[in-house]
């Protein structure tokens, strides 16, 4: 039991969740918390003191099928136990559906900075159109716009590859969802 | 798969509950059976992007198959009579025999060539992509919810099959003559898509209209093709039976090789 946690109200105790959740990381891109990507909809406790206090994640997945959704889950439960929070719930919602518009601007920066492109806003693409024009992703290494798409798909649910005709590094984009 | 049941929302709408179960079963079996299919290209796909891009597929289709079947094993466990255990998602896709899987005669079709991959796969997210947007106003909120999650990723499937269907029938004379191989093996198995089990009758969902829609898409990208659609006829020959639980010869053997490990060890974890 970490101190503390034994008297504080409702509120301040959601508010030092969030703060606990800004440390679970998405394992497959770590320099992203889970709140950076915006897949936690809510925190919520009960009223009762110390480790009764009841408390609840709601957690919605990226994509049906991401890997990474049980590994966050145990995460989370992990962290809020190191501080203090033994009565825990992780329940998963999955409406309405996760967007990369829940993206935090932070987020995004970081995720330049790591090497991958951020998504584009949502309405450039997710049309059922074939051959519909590629989306201008910018290249997250020399900023250019002179890219091209590889593959739709990539090393995750949750990417695609590009690569720069300028700098002709290949890259990870981020698909708009 | 996780053992928990994370999910919310246990209404049933106006389905009764064994009807219910078997429409998400019907809709999980031929997620998770595609989804296996798909996963024997992985490290065999024609090129490094392609292998990728299927085995992604693949991922999709299972987590919808998950959360299918969780929403399915809520509903048993709800309603159980006796309950003795409670029922998990891992049951119901390993512990279920090929007369109990509802899916579609379509997918459970072997990979063939990457032509009959592709068309297989354009033919059933096409239909799922119609399909689900239906299902996005479903009175049970989580087919409703499961549904319009899963319309992002199908698009994205739709878009990719579709564009091989047509880069592949109007390619070279090889690449036309698998598509029309192709076309042949699986064409037979696309009527029963739009043929409803018992269960299926009381969903809502207008598969005539699904039917209109689907040949209407269907038709555009084979005319891009330049694949000739076998004429739709009334009385036309079409396998059916998947539904109801009688398979082509092809199922058992992926079930065998699917369930293999929690048959032989029950209950196995890593």
């Amino acid at each position: 039991m970490t101190p503390g946690t034994n008297d504080i109200t409702r509120n301040d105790a959601e508010q030092k969740i969030w703060q606990i959740l800004e440390d679970v990381k998405d394992p497959e891109i770590p320099v992203l918390s889970i709140l950076d990507l915006g897949i936690v909809r809510a925190v919520k406790c009960s009223n009762e003191a110390g480790a009764n206090k009841a408390v609840e994640v709601l957690i919605t997945p990226t994509y049906s099928g991401c890997p990474a959704m049980d590994v966050i889950r145990v995460a989370i439960h992990m962290h809020l136990l190191e501080h203090g929070f033994t009565n825990c719930k992780i329940t998963q919602v999955l409406s309405p559906a996760w967007t990369t518009d829940w993206m935090s601007e932070a987020g995004k920066q970081k995720l330049k900075a790591y090497g991958i492109a951020p998504p584009n806003p949502r309405q450039q693409v997710c049309k059922p159109e074939l051959f519909d024009h590629a989306e201008a992703v910018q290249c997250p290494h020399c900023n250019s716009y002179h890219t091209h798409r590889i593959s739709e798909f990539g090393s995750t649910a949750c990417k695609a590859l590009y690569q720069c005709d300028d700098c002709k590094e290949p890259f990870d984009y981020f698909k708009c969802h | 798969m996780s053992n928990e049941s994370p999910t919310t929302g246990f209404l049933t709408g106006n389905l009764p509950s064994a009807a219910a179960v078997d429409y998400l079963f019907y809709l999980a079996d031929s997620a998770l059976i595609l989804s296996q299919r798909n996963s024997e290209w992985c490290g065999h796909g024609p090129v490094l992007e392609q292998d990728i891009a299927i085995t992604n597929i693949s991922l999709d289709l299972l987590g919808q198959a998950r959360n299918f079947y969780q929403h399915a094993a809520t509903i048993i466990n709800q309603t159980a009579q006796q309950p003795t255990k409670e029922i998990t998602e891992d049951d119901l896709a390993f512990l279920r025999s090929e007369r109990e899987f509802k899916n579609l005669l379509l997918v459970e079709q072997p990979n063939g060539d990457w032509a009959q991959t592709i068309l297989r796969q354009y033919f059933f997210s096409q239909f799922q992509l119609l399909l689900y947007r239906q299902l996005q106003n479903h009175n049970d909120p989580q087919i409703a919810a499961i549904a319009a999650k899963s319309v992002k990723e199908t698009t994205y499937h739709v878009r990719w099959s579709g564009e091989w269907v047509i880069r592949l029938g109007d390619g070279t004379e090889e690449s036309h003559n698998r598509m029309e191989t192709a076309l042949d093996k699986l064409w037979a198995y696309t009527g029963e898509l739009f043929v409803p089990a018992d269960y299926e009758k009381e969903t809502g969902i207008d598969l005539l209209k699904l039917k209109e829609e689907w040949l209407t898409k269907v038709k555009a990208v084979f005319a891009e093709a330049t694949l000739a659609l076998p004429a739709v006829q009334e009385g036309a020959f079409m396998q059916i039976g998947g539904k109801e639980g009688r398979h082509t010869e092809y199922l058992g053997y992926i079930l065998a090789e699917m369930q293999y490990l929690q048959r032989a060890y029950p209950g196995a974890k890593w």
